[in-house]
């Protein structure tokens, strides 16, 4: 019980800033070495850490599975979409140049919603290999 | 890592397999950032040090086993091992010199990459501007083959928990 | 010297030699999936090393520095890992449904499973 506790509360104090570091990591990957797919995962590795140590069932009702698969659809979707803005705004498919009024932030905006596409993508793939493991090993053999 | 790479093949315990993995992968880290490949360093650190030994360890954990000893000496794998490392190595002689600055990489496209990224995209990050802008379309389908592994995934795994349902619900 | 400029090749080849040998020669199927992953990393170095130029920087654009490593494999192999990552929980998947058809991962009991078997439906299908 001793040990559960410590770990509880290193846990509580330690998560918030996992996900914080993880949104620094996506938005700042412009500026310096991250982006979408190391945001992603350290998205998904502070949620893997909240569900071992508080369960797999808690964890289900903080991010339920319908959740979790729906992201997993949600940021391929993103990623295309922002190809097809680029052909209804005027331009090829991917285009970023059409989608402001300035190439360079138009630019700015693709890469953007493109690295948020792919963040979300990798942390729900990672998220649903590991309650697809670990709920596997609950079930009646 | 050499050291980890032969305890890891001599090993028998598989959670020692799997722990030595993640050292190896963090000592590749490391080599990563002295070859100034940040980007690449934190994806190994967080996916290869971190993600994989998630899931190998949770494989593990429902997989159960030791690994049983080899009914024979693998003589012959390793001298087919070694006669392929031994074509490799004749083959890498080939190839140019650590940091040579003539070397054909280093010559066509990664010159304008660096020289207009700044201008075109206004990123300082080259990586990420090339991987998100320049070299879109592999980023699209990288998003897609990682969505096709959890498919696969979910496909492979979840037959099993509706029977169970099924099962109990009779 | 031409053995020093083509060191981190030998060291290179050296990872892929150990992970293919992991790989054919061991026959737990967890063994051998950690196998290809040093695999896959010594290939990772294959196509880092290359790029780098000494003296060089992180391929970051600052106006302190003017010369840089070369950004492009970085692009290649950032996709290469997470693709990597995707065939190894792709591969462990398949391992635990190996395990609960046959009740083993060690390659040599599953095959002799196979042989016992001659229309080859697998044990309890």
């Amino acid at each position: 019980m001793k040990h559960d506790l410590v770990l509880r509360v290193i846990a509580k104090i330690l998560i918030p800033f996992i996900l914080l570091f993880a949104v620094y990591v996506q938005f700042h990957g412009d500026y310096g070495p991250g982006g979408g797919f190391q945001a992603g995962v350290i998205v998904a590795a502070g949620i893997i850490f909240y569900g071992i140590i508080f369960g797999l069932e808690t964890t289900r009702k903080v991010m339920p599975s319908w959740l979790v698969e729906s992201m997993l659809a949600t940021g391929v979707l993103i990623y295309a979409g922002v190809g097809v803005a680029g052909i209804l705004l005027g331009g090829n498919y991917l285009d970023y140049f059409v989608l402001a009024a300035d190439p360079v932030a138009g630019q700015h905006r693709g890469i953007f919603w493109v690295e948020v596409g792919v963040a979300v993508t990798v942390a729900a793939v990672m998220l649903k290999i590991f309650y697809m493991f670990g709920g596997r090993g609950q079930d009646p053999e | 890592m050499a050291a980890a790479v032969v305890a890891l093949a001599r090993s028998r315990n598989l959670f020692a397999v799997i722990v030595l993995g993640g050292i190896y992968s963090f000592l590749m880290a490391t080599v990563l950032v002295a070859l100034d490949a940040v980007d690449v360093a934190m994806t190994e650190a967080s996916v290869g040090a971190g993600m994989s030994t998630v899931l190998l360890l949770a494989a593990l954990y429902l997989c159960k086993g030791e690994e049983a000893k080899p009914v024979r000496k693998p003589w012959l794998s390793l001298a087919a091992a070694t006669i392929v490392g031994g074509v490799l190595v004749y083959g890498t002689l080939g190839l140019p010199a650590f940091s040579d600055p003539g070397s054909p990489i280093h010559v066509h496209v990664a010159p304008r990459y660096l020289n207009d990224a700044l201008r075109e995209t206004g990123v300082p990050n080259v990586v990420t501007a090339v991987l998100a802008s320049y070299r879109g379309y592999d980023t699209l389908g990288e998003t897609t083959v990682v969505f096709t592994a959890g498919a696969g995934v979910i496909a492979l795994l979840r037959r099993r928990r509706r029977q169970a349902r099924e099962e109990s619900a009779k | 010297m031409s053995a020093f400029s083509h060191f981190s090749y030998f060291v290179t080849v050296f990872l892929m030699v150990a992970g293919l040998f992991i790989v054919i020669a061991r026959g737990n199927l967890i063994k051998k999936l950690v196998g290809l992953g040093i695999f896959q990393t010594s290939v990772y170095l294959l196509y880092i090393v290359p790029g780098k130029l000494v003296g060089g920087t992180a391929p970051i654009l600052d106006p302190a520095f003017t010369r840089y490593s070369n950004p492009l494999p970085h692009v290649l192999i950032l996709t290469a890992i997470v693709v990597g990552v995707a065939t190894l929980a792709l591969g462990l998947a398949l391992v635990v449904r190996i395990r609960e058809a046959y009740g083993t991962i060690e390659e040599d009991e599953i095959l002799a499973q196979d042989g016992e078997t001659p229309n080859g439906d697998g044990p309890g299908a």
